[in-house]
């Protein structure tokens, strides 16, 4: 059990730095997900706290040492990697016993731990196998085992999932997170993967480019992302970006094809005459009467899901321009809509849509921070 | 699942693999055989008059005292080359492993004496550990000990071993290093966080993993000590002083071209080829389905 904090941690190799100060305190017990693209540094700030990099500036504490200059082992760590990293020449018990023989744990208790792990992962006929002969769930479990049975302060997992197919990964997800429930063991968790990143979390830390964009409940992030990579990181469909321009004296918003939509009741009144990214989830475009209509939408494609449909196309008005205004969403220039069912809506279709109340977000052209909500 | 090829001319297969056939006929089938027809035989120096003699010559082989104790000296020559030339190949790998500045130099300047003709690395030895002008004589008579090859059936020994073992670290350092960087690096990692040091790491993850490796370069050290290190004796201490220094292979050698007694040294040969036989087989055996994990 401990809290993990990390104050202005920097990582450089030579002139590059990758991490550019991550500031963040978590709490005995919490399950703390790093998401972001590859590249973006995650996992190099995990294995800062794994002690399998150097820390160039700032500190890590975990349970309150400062830990920048002690030996992984010294860290009263557990860490499940990618690849599971799995002894070849040892059976499934020796795997997960070995960190107890270092630590000279009685052969009894070795035992009685290995095989109550071994319970609760399921795992039970397996301790003999070598993990050759095992497959690839079951090596992942194996992993989850050797972090267990060491009973450590904090367990580290480095996108765990990333190796198993679909439907497995789901699954695993859903036993990661009853695991950790159950042991209450302060977790970090790194993903690409946003659908794991939502499930899993108490809180997110949403990365890019080796800086912290957001660091906050997965609702929080979802419903109120402080700046447009992370409003258009997580969701899927991506969230639709259009480029506007906020009224003269703040009132309402133009947007690209001549249409203008009201600041529904948001007082705009500093940031009048600005340019400015107006973000809306595809959920949020609602498909009204035409006569109610903010915004129309020429359809270029439809894709059917079943549950849902999705419409992409180009505000009517500026259907010819390159950018079209729209700065994006799931595709450079489209516009992506999510109707409900089996929308009868095709290719060609001018689709008059309203812009929901209350579930607008609008940023800073420039810095792409966050600057209010309609 | 195999490809099966048909040929339309039921020539053609067989031209095929008849230049490898032509190779295995001419290089290997026909001199062996020829050794083992001639261990059968009995020849007078000059070659004027052959005589069956049967196995009498392996038997006389057998009973004799000089022989036997070839087989001593290289079996302790073998095994000294080997297990040394393991153990230095191991270590320069594991430090070359870790070097990140000018790695690339590092390896190919320990790759270097493998391109050494054997004679030359006897020679070069030879001449370190000469009595009146060795460098390394000269040093180990600073400290007390009178080193003379010459003389010493042991210091002779000790130096077909060093020049023996010196040309074939590069060979083993090369496997070895190969073999550790197809070690995944987040085994070791796991291992660091599981809590073991450095030699623990090595002792229980990297060394049973590195175990094909070394076993294979086991079978090849045996091998290469057995039949390859002809030059580097013959370049320095021809086998003596005494018989110190006179492998099995030497002894064929000597006994056949100097000694002229070819019988003798054909039913040698055959005694050595069943060894490198025996060897190989168990490097297949022992390779394939043991060694494994």
């Amino acid at each position: 059990m401990a809290e993990i904090g990390m104050s202005a941690v920097k990582k450089r190799y030579g002139d590059t730095e990758v991490i550019h100060g991550i500031d963040v305190a978590i709490a005995d017990g919490e399950f703390i997900v790093i998401v972001g693209p590859s590249g973006c540094g995650k996992s190099t700030l995990l294995r800062m706290v794994a002690g399998l990099e150097t820390v160039t500036e700032g500190e890590i504490s975990i349970g309150g040492r400062v830990v920048n200059r002690l030996e992984p082992k010294e860290r009263d760590i557990a860490m499940v990697f990618q690849n599971y990293a799995l002894y070849p020449h040892m059976s499934v018990f020796d795997n997960m016993a070995y960190g107890l023989k270092i630590a000279r744990t009685p052969k009894q208790e070795i035992r009685a731990r290995v095989e109550e792990a071994a319970r609760l992962l399921e795992l039970d006929g397996l301790l003999e196998r070598k993990p050759r002969q095992l497959s690839g769930g079951q090596r992942q479990r194996v992993a989850m085992g050797r972090a267990i049975v060491r009973q450590p302060a904090v367990f580290l997992f480095d996108e765990p999932l990333s190796n198993l197919d679909a439907k497995l990964r789901v699954q695993m997800r859903l036993e990661i997170k009853q695991l950790q429930r159950k042991l209450g063991t302060t977790s970090l968790y790194v993903t690409h993967d946003q659908i794991e990143a939502m499930t899993l979390a108490d809180r997110l830390i949403v990365m890019n480019q080796g800086v912290a964009e957001q660091i906050d409940t997965p609702m929080a992030v979802y419903e109120r992302p402080e700046t447009t990579f992370v409003a258009g990181f997580i969701g899927s469909p991506a969230m639709n970006f259009l480029a506007g321009r906020v009224g003269a004296g703040g009132h309402g918003l133009s947007l690209p094809g001549g249409a203008t939509i009201t600041d529904k009741g948001a007082d705009l009144s500093g940031l009048a005459e600005r340019p400015v990214t107006l973000g809306v989830r595809p959920e949020h475009l609602i498909a009204v009467a035409e006569a109610e209509a903010e915004l129309r939408l020429a359809v270029e494609l439809v894709e059917t899901l079943g549950a849902d449909t999705l419409a992409h196309g180009r505000p009517v008005g500026a259907e010819g321009a390159d950018d079209a205004g729209a700065l994006g969403g799931e595709a450079p220039g489209l516009i992506t809509v999510r109707l409900p069912g089996l929308a009868t809506v095709r290719e060609g279709d001018r689709l008059p849509l309203r812009l929901a109340e209350g579930e607008l977000h609008l940023f800073d052209r420039e810095s792409g921070r966050r600057l209010a909500d309609l | 699942m195999y490809k099966r090829v048909t040929f339309r001319d039921p020539l053609l297969p067989y031209l095929l693999v008849l230049p490898q056939m032509a190779i295995t006929l001419i290089f290997f089938i026909w001199p062996a055989s020829q050794a083992l027809y001639q261990s059968l035989l009995r020849q007078d120096a000059f070659g004027l008059r052959t005589q069956f003699v049967g196995l009498e010559n392996f038997a006389r082989l057998l009973g004799d005292p000089l022989y036997l104790n070839s087989f001593q000296v290289t079996l302790v020559f073998s095994l000294a080359v080997t297990f040394s030339g393991l153990a230095f190949g191991l270590l320069f790998a594991v430090m070359a492993d870790r070097v990140i500045k000018g790695a690339a130099t590092y390896k190919t300047l320990l790759i270097w004496p493998y391109a050494v003709a054997p004679a030359i690395a006897g020679v070069l030895w030879w001449f370190l550990f000469n009595p009146t002008i060795g460098i390394l004589a000269y040093l180990l008579r600073s400290i007390g000990y009178d080193w003379n090859h010459a003389v010493d059936g042991t210091d002779a020994l000790i130096l077909v071993i060093v020049a023996a073992t010196w040309k074939q670290v590069s060979y083993n350092f090369l496997f070895f290093l190969a073999g550790l960087q197809a070690i995944p690096k987040s085994l070791i990692e796991a291992a660091a966080i599981d809590g073991a040091g450095p030699a623990r790491r090595f002792w229980t993850i990297v060394f049973p993993l590195l175990s094909p490796t070394t076993f294979f370069l086991l079978v090849v050290n045996m091998v290469y000590a057995f039949f390859e290190t002809f030059g580097v004796i013959h370049a320095t201490t021809s086998g003596g002083p005494g018989q110190a220094t006179t492998i099995l292979v030497y002894k064929v050698f000597n006994d056949g071209f100097i000694g002229l007694d070819l019988g003798s040294s054909a039913a040698q040969s055959v005694i050595l080829m069943a060894i490198v036989i025996t060897l190989t087989m168990i490097q297949f055996r022992f390779i394939e389905r043991r060694v494994q994990y």
